[in-house]
């Protein structure tokens, strides 16, 4: 072993329960910030992919400003031609149409307010997970027949059952008054409260003719393989879209600004929380090498006097916080990565996660996911900033005169 | 023995100070700590308490009282089987700090150009106006004026999506308890504006009395609301509500009603208190090395001490008192560096950038940080009592040395 890691390892095991209290602030400070952060992206990830499986979908084309004001005639003109094209030229079946209007659906006894979705039941099945959720009867076929599929919840506020007759009124897309009678051919449960509760789905050709859509929809859905692929492929639709129809490409964060700024807010809290922790580790570093560089101060003289350049003490000492951040960097993401892989496992719940778990599409019992972001970010970020607090005590010894330094005690 | 104590502080406070540096910087790590403690309890506390306030006063009220099938099938069947004159003679005396009776059903609100499926709230707006979200004199226009008002007030958002504009004249419709269509013209005589989004796209307010006409309902409502004192403590209003009322009808608290924020409270309450202990345990781990250094560095002197009479607990003492003085001034710049951080935060952080994602937790767009005395105590308490802890170990190590080796031990 080289000279000066030698030196600097025994230098450390000096005082071996100080060190070992400092790196055991480290390792502590690690395993929590490996824990909570992988619990956290496991929980962002989840959270987005279950919200846009079910319903939203990774992009939607729309008519520009339809996002923000969701008016009846923001419309994509020839929506089927339309996502037919999109399908054969992105080679994708990911792709499907939809058109939506509000409406007030009328069972025999009871009459609530919903949102009615038209759609293409050949292609809905592989960007919502609605249709696979149908838990009575059964999905759409065709795309003309007077037929609706409600949610679970929508169900049994208008008490109806599978082969109940639906009416619905509403206005199309000229301001006119629409009316269909519709069957209840299946009845999805998706989980999610607000889809179960306020959502309806018709096919897209009988519900263009109620709402006098003439071939226009309101949003083609479109998915990607997975959702680091999203950017990509937004970029592709966008060249793929008949210019001059003001048509817009939205992708995910945009449809439901909601989840990315819950996460946002959830990440600024959670950094605060971290930083603090960093700061309280560094502190403690601090502390230490301020206090191991002070006891030497005698011994330090003596090296000086005997033409040790300054520079390399201060290395020195800088050495010592870095074996040390290693040992706690590795300890750290050693035990946290364990107890957070045992936790993913094994699954783990809080007490509340229930209700939350309901309001933001998330399991009862979560599984945190370690990475290998997730186990090293929090640990090199306690490392950086160790070596950056004993930079003090380092440069101190810059400050040291070998002859006075020898007569301290 | 209160000499001894005496002598002993005096020691403890000069053996903090001879070493300036060490303790200052452990003094700067607490200090940190405990505004962390404070300042993050105090954000979550704010954040927690307007998402409560928001709820209950769209809720509104602590307690509810509907028929047992309502909360379910919030439907205009499901009425309150006692007519209004019967709940007012009751209610009237019993001493709530406001009440109301109300129908509050789902109901679909048409403009010439669009739909929306929104929820008809029928109220008296006398009533209601200690509770509601509402503030009657922010709104535009004017707020309902009685029971009988025939126009309607709706949200600036709704207002927005309906492309509807005060004066102008909107059709309701739902439905009456045979399920026959009840709809009606409304002019919208006002537009309402909430901090929580959401509200002003969900709910429209019409005259209870206009609304029971058009439902065909006579003098039934669907609820009772009641305001408590306190939304933490429900259960004396809630006994109050349950003796007024006969048997066929459900009372709720209303942390049975919204499920979600009665959880987020007992969270947010437990998640403070796992906080507050993290940040103590990160901090203790300098703290006991603090300690252990200045043992460490007097162990001849500590042995002298022994040598000439004084008792073990003597030294105990002395090293726990010399880290609680530590904890001590840690705690009081750490408190008032939180209090004067925390003030000019109090008329709110405007955090609108995420302003959805908040709405989606059910909070509000601006965060009015909360510095309770109860938090405050907390933290300290437990930096004090685990501090105390901590420090037993290393104090008892010194206590016990003998006193000759300590003498001629040679650093």
């Amino acid at each position: 072993m080289n000279l000066v890691l030698r030196l600097a390892w025994r230098n450390l095991w000096r005082q071996p329960r100080r060190t070992w209290l400092t790196t055991g602030a480290m390792v502590f400070s690690n395993v929590l910030l490996v824990f909570m952060i992988s619990l956290q992206f496991g929980m962002y990830r989840l959270m987005i992919e279950n919200s846009l499986q079910a319903f939203t979908g990774h992009m939607q084309v729309q008519a520009q400003g339809y996002n923000d004001d969701k008016k009846m005639r923001q419309t994509v003109p020839d929506i089927v031609p339309l996502a037919s094209a999109l399908r054969s030229q992105l080679d994708s079946d990911e792709v499907a149409a939809r058109a939506t209007a509000f409406a007030l659906a009328s069972s025999e006894e009871r009459s609530y307010g919903i949102a009615v979705f038209g759609v293409e039941p050949r292609f809905e099945p592989h960007v919502s997970s609605i249709p696979g959720l149908v838990r009575e009867g059964r999905y759409l076929d065709s795309n003309e027949a007077p037929e609706i599929v409600i949610g679970k919840v929508l169900a049994r506020n208008l008490r109806v059952q599978v082969g109940d007759e639906l009416t619905l009124l509403g206005s199309g897309r000229d301001g006119s008054f629409a009316a269909v009678v519709a069957t209840v051919v299946g009845i999805f449960d998706s989980g999610v409260a607000d889809l179960d509760r306020t959502i309806a789905e018709m096919p897209l050709g009988l519900f263009q003719d109620v709402f006098y859509m003439r071939g226009s929809g309101h949003q083609v859905v479109v998915n990607a393989p997975r959702l680091g692929q999203v950017a990509e492929l937004k970029q592709r639709v966008a060249g793929l879209l008949p210019e001059d129809q003001g048509l817009v490409v939205q992708d995910w964060d945009a449809l439901l600004p909601g989840l990315k700024q819950a996460i946002q807010a959830d990440i600024s809290s959670a950094v605060f929380m971290y930083a603090v922790l960093v700061i309280l580790v560094a502190f403690s570093v601090l502390n230490t090498q301020l206090m191991s560089v002070l006891e030497r101060t005698h011994e330090f003289g003596i090296v000086l006097a005997l033409g040790l350049k300054p520079g390399r003490l201060g290395r020195l000492v800088m050495l010592e916080t870095a074996m040390m951040g290693t040992m706690g960097l590795l300890l750290g993401a050693l035990i946290g990565g364990a107890v957070t892989a045992w936790l993913g496992i094994q699954g783990f719940t809080m007490p509340g996660m229930d209700e939350m778990g309901a309001k933001f599409n998330l399991p009862s019992r979560l599984h945190p996911d370690v990475t290998i972001a997730s186990l090293l970010s929090g640990p090199a970020v306690v490392f950086l900033f160790s070596l950056l607090a004993s930079a003090y005590p380092a440069l101190r010894i810059r400050r040291l005169h070998p002859v006075e330094a020898m007569r301290s005690a | 023995m209160i000499n001894t104590l005496r002598i002993l502080t005096m020691l403890a406070w000069r053996n903090l100070w001879r070493n300036h540096r060490r303790t200052l910087i452990m003094l700067g790590a607490v200090v940190i700590g405990v505004w962390a403690m404070i300042f993050m309890t105090a954000l979550t506390m704010g954040m927690v308490n307007d998402m409560i306030e928001d709820s209950i006063s769209a809720l509104p009220g602590h307690v509810q009282v509907h028929h047992p099938d309502y909360l379910d099938d919030p439907n205009i069947t499901n009425l309150l089987p006692l007519p209004e004159e019967a709940i007012a003679d009751r209610f009237r005396s019993a001493g709530f700090l406001a009440w109301a009776t109300r129908i509050k059903v789902p109901a679909v609100l048409s403009s010439e150009r669009e739909s929306r499926g929104v929820t008809l709230l029928g109220i008296d707006p006398q009533r209601e106006e200690a509770m509601s979200f509402v503030d009657y004199s922010a709104v535009e226009g004017r707020f309902l004026e009685g029971p009988d008002d025939a126009g309607i007030v709706i949200g600036r958002k709704l207002a927005e999506t309906l492309e509807t504009e005060l004066g102008k004249r909107v059709v309701l419709m739902s439905q009456d308890p045979d399920n026959d269509i009840a709809d009606r013209g409304f002019r919208v005589v006002g537009l309402f504006s909430a901090d929580v989004q959401a509200y002003e796209e969900q709910y429209v307010f019409a005259g209870k009395k206009t609304v029971q006409d058009l439902l065909r309902v006579g003098d039934r409502v669907t609820s009772i609301v009641v305001l408590g004192d306190d939304y933490r403590d429900v259960e004396p209003v809630f006994a109050k509500v349950s003796a007024l009322v006969d048997d066929g009808v459900t009372v709720s608290r209303w942390m049975e009603i919204d499920t979600y924020l009665g959880t987020m409270l007992r969270v947010m309450d437990g998640f403070v208190l796992v906080w507050v202990i993290v940040i103590f345990l990160a901090l203790s781990f300098g703290l006991v090395n603090t300690l252990v250094m200045a043992v460490f560095e007097r162990v001849r002197e500590i042995g002298l001490m022994l040598a000439l009479g004084m008792k073990p607990s003597g030294i105990l003492g002395q090293i726990v008192i010399e880290s609680m003085m530590l904890l001590v001034t840690g705690l009081t710049i750490g408190n008032l560096l939180a209090w004067a951080t925390i003030k000019p935060l109090e008329s709110g952080i405007d955090i609108s950038v995420v302003a959805e994602g908040m709405a989606m937790m059910g909070a509000a767009s601006v965060l009015y940080p909360q510095l309770r005395f109860e938090d405050v105590i907390l933290a300290n308490t437990v930096v004090l009592i685990l501090g105390f802890f901590a420090s037993l170990s290393p104090a008892w190590r010194a206590s016990r040395f003998q006193p000759i080796e300590a003498i001629t031990r040679v650093n």
